[in-house]
Parts: structure tokens; sequence; C-alpha cells
């Protein structure tokens, strides 16, 4: 077919100024379109604002659908249930007969650790759990990692606090609004997790590839080696993430660095717990008020 | 020249209702990007550009030169992208398609897809680059996301034919 020409406006110089002035906002709008993107790579929370408030009107709709797909995800579950529940009786009392022991072990564990850190005078902080929430959406159509979780400021979520999974570790918090919040994903290229070996300590951070995998590199020794099963934790270092929510598992055998699976797939992710930032930063005039016992508290 | 068909009364002039309804479609493809669904790697195509372009094709009455600028930032809004980034890339593939448009005398199905394509590539190309470190390991799942979106342009070119009543000649 022959392209339409509407373009062409004949032989009206109104309508051929008025086109030529469209190309010219055009070509300038592309010129601030390239400032735009050079402010908001320099410095990524530049738009936070104007994003969230995008969010707050569209996030209902994918919470709405959300709650549809997890109506119907639902249906073959309860049927299975409704059929399996004899036999799921049986197995779960001889599991809880096998997990008797292993409580009893527990127990005497825990009791004797709680001795020993009051013998080292250890305080456990308090990493309370700000909200749960579900991660409705993402960024499905970028390079980058983010989700969106329907809680936000209002819900006492504020920016980097942790964000974990009931498997491990998801991702912090990056910008919020008020009833919703943008997380970047620890699989996002941009993420840095500091992480320790749960078999022996070895201190190692782990990187996001982009390819929904992760790296984990040595943060200590050169050619620390990497077998395939290491499971890595994180380990408190850098303030943000508490110690020992687990986050990746090495798949490969390698020494220095090593590619990683991680324990919570997002995708796979129905609530997620946003917990207190490890460390606060204190404000300067926090400090400069409290400055002897800062250490201790909070 | 595409001529317009009289409107039968009582029925729907779809020439005057893809005015409004172009926008409105090019807005929700950019919209689909917040199904519930937590994505691991880029596998969306890049909906509301794929329907953008696909109108320019069929309708270049329709949008203005600086509307890809407007609908780029509803689609940075949503996509997670930096700001700017649809912005800058729709507006420039979007002229690109101008630029071809007047040096083409003749266009087919094919000429729309290359040029679709073309538009896609860029973009995603585009997006790639200024959105994530140049060693993220992205350009096999970005390649995957070009050829899946490049295979669906057809269908979207159907969807807009559908919608844009383009006359057809009788």
């Amino acid at each position: 077919m022959a392209p339409p020409r509407n373009r062409r406006p004949g032989f009206s110089r109104r309508a051929q100024y008025g086109l030529f002035l469209g190309y010219v906002i055009a070509a300038f709008g592309a010129v601030i379109a390239v400032v735009l993107l050079l402010l908001s790579t320099f410095n990524p929370g530049a738009f936070s604002t104007v994003r969230g408030a995008a969010r707050e009107v569209t996030t209902p709709l994918s919470s709405g659908m959300d709650s549809v797909r997890g109506w119907f995800g639902s249906i073959p579950g309860a049927i299975g249930e409704h059929f399996g529940t004899v036999s799921e009786n049986r197995k779960l009392k001889k599991q809880l007969v096998q997990a008797r022991h292993v409580v009893q072990q527990a127990r005497t564990l825990g009791r004797e650790n709680r001795r020993l850190r009051a013998l080292l005078k250890l305080r456990d902080r308090d990493t309370g759990t700000v909200a749960v929430a579900r991660l409705v959406s993402s960024s499905a159509s970028s390079t980058r990692r983010y989700a969106i979780l329907n809680a936000g400021s209002r819900q006492g979520v504020r920016p980097s606090q942790p964000v974990s999974g009931p498997n491990g570790l998801i991702g912090r918090v990056l910008e919020t609004g008020f009833n919703t919040a943008r997380i970047l994903l620890i699989i996002d290229p941009e993420s840095i997790v500091p992480v320790q070996r749960t078999r022996d300590g070895l201190p190692a951070i782990v990187v996001g590839r982009g390819d929904g995998l992760v790296e984990v590199r040595s943060a200590s020794v050169a050619n620390a080696p990497f077998l395939s099963g290491d499971t890595f934790v994180t380990s408190g270092t850098g303030g943000i993430y508490p110690p020992n929510i687990p986050v990746a598992r090495v798949i490969r055998n390698s020494t220095d660095s090593s590619l990683g699976r991680v324990f919570a797939s997002p995708d796979t992710v129905d609530f997620a717990l946003v917990q207190q930032v490890f460390m606060p930063k204190l404000s300067p005039s926090a400090n400069d008020r409290e400055a002897p016992r800062a250490e201790g508290d909070e | 020249m595409t001529e317009r068909l009289p409107v039968p009364i009582g029925a729907v002039d779809m020439w005057r209702r893809a005015r409004w309804l172009a926008p409105v479609t090019v807005m929700i493809g950019s919209a689909i990007t917040l199904i519930p669904f937590v994505a691991v790697v880029p596998i969306l195509p890049p909906f509301g550009l794929m329907m953008l372009i696909g109108w320019r094709l069929l309708r270049p009455d329709i949008f203005p030169p600086w509307s890809p600028l407007l609908l780029g930032l509803f689609d940075d809004l949503l996509s997670g992208q930096p700001m700017g980034s649809a912005m800058f890339f729709w507006t420039a593939c979007f002229l690109a398609v101008d630029v071809i448009d007047s040096r083409l005398v003749w266009r087919d199905l094919w000429h729309n897809w290359v040029i679709g394509a073309g538009a896609v590539a860029v973009t995603l190309i585009g997006g790639r680059i200024v959105a994530s470190p140049i060693g993220a390991h992205v350009d096999t799942a970005v390649l995957f996301q070009i050829i899946v979106s490049v295979a669906m342009l057809p269908f979207l070119f159907r969807i807009c034919a559908h919608l844009g009543g383009r006359g057809r000649r009788t």
C-alpha cells in the first residue's frame, strides 16, 4: 500500500509552520529527555516523587489483579487438599515424632547459646518487622530488576530497609510513596550484598548479574575456593541487612568468584517482610547529644 | 491518498475514534508492565513503543511529532527505566520513521515489520545501555526480548488496523 500522505499540509502557510513547529518541539524535547536521562543516571533518586505518584495510582491495579490471580491459583490447591488430608495427616504425625528429638537438641543449644551470649555481654539488636506486604509487579521490560511492594511510608516503610521472603533475602527498599515502595532486588546488576559463608564465615559479596543469577565474590583473601553448594548468609557488614538472612547458594566450583543462585527467587515470593535497617544512620544532632551511648542502643 | 469511507448512520466513526483511542492503547501497552508478576530477567516486550510504531505506520495523521515525548514520559514512570530513556528513544524512533516514510514511496507489511523491528531493537539496546552497567549479564536476555518483540509486531499491527478504521477501497 502507498503510505498515506496526510503529513503534507498543502499550500497553507499556517499548517506548514504548525508542522515545522511540531518537529522543533520534538527535537527540543529529545534534548530535554537526554538531560533528564543524564540527571537520572547521576542522581538515581532525582525523580522518585514523580514515579512515586504514578505508582500510587497504578499499584492498586496490580494488587487487584494479584488477588484475582491468587484466587484462581488457589483452586487446584484447595481441591488437592480436600482429597489429600488423610495421607497428609499420617505423614505429619510421623514427622512430628522425628522432629521431637531435634527440638530437644535445639532447645539445649538455644539455652547454651543464651548463656554464652550473656557471658560475652552480646546484645541482640532488635531488627523488628516493619511491614508484611506483597510484591505486586516488577520492571519486566527493563534490564533493571525492581519490584513494587504494596506498602509504603504510611505503613512505616522507609528507603534502604531490607526486604526478605520466607526463604531468604529479596532486596531493599529504594523509594517509598504513601502506600507503595520500589524494591531493588538482589539480582539487579547494581545490587551488592555483604555476606559470609555459613560453614567458615568467609566474607564475600553477592553482586547481581541481571540474568536471574548472582555472582559471589570473595571479599578478603584472593583465590578463596568456592564449592558448589556453599551457602551464604548476610553478615551485617554495611549496616543495612541484618546478619544471618540466607542469600545465595553457589552452583559452580570456582575460585575467587563464582555463580550463585538466590534462595528467595522473587517470582515465587508471596509475602515479603520489610525489616528495620540493621544499624540506622544517626542524625547529626542525635550524634552530638548521645555520642557516648550511641553504639549500644537502637 | 487514503479515502475515508462514508460512515453509515448509527455506526461508530472509527476514523475519528482512533484519534483518542490510539494514545490510550499506547498507554495501555506501557501499563502491561503492571501485571502481577515479578520478572527475573527482562522478558516483556515494549508494548507501548510497539503500539506507537504500529499506529504511526497505519495512521500518520494521529500523532504529532512531539507526542512520543509525553507517551515516553508515561512509559518511563511505569517501566523502571531511568527517566528520559523512553522519552528520548521513542522520539528518535518516531522521527526516524518520519524520515524513512518520506523516502519510501510504497510500504507493505514487510517494510513495516523491518521498520518496527529497527525501532524495537534501537529502543531496547539503547535502554539497556543507559539503564544497566556495561558489565551486567543481560545481553542474551535483551536479545531474546528483541526476538520475541519483533515476532509479535504483526500481531500489534493487526490490533492497530482493527481499531484504526483504515478505509478499505471499495
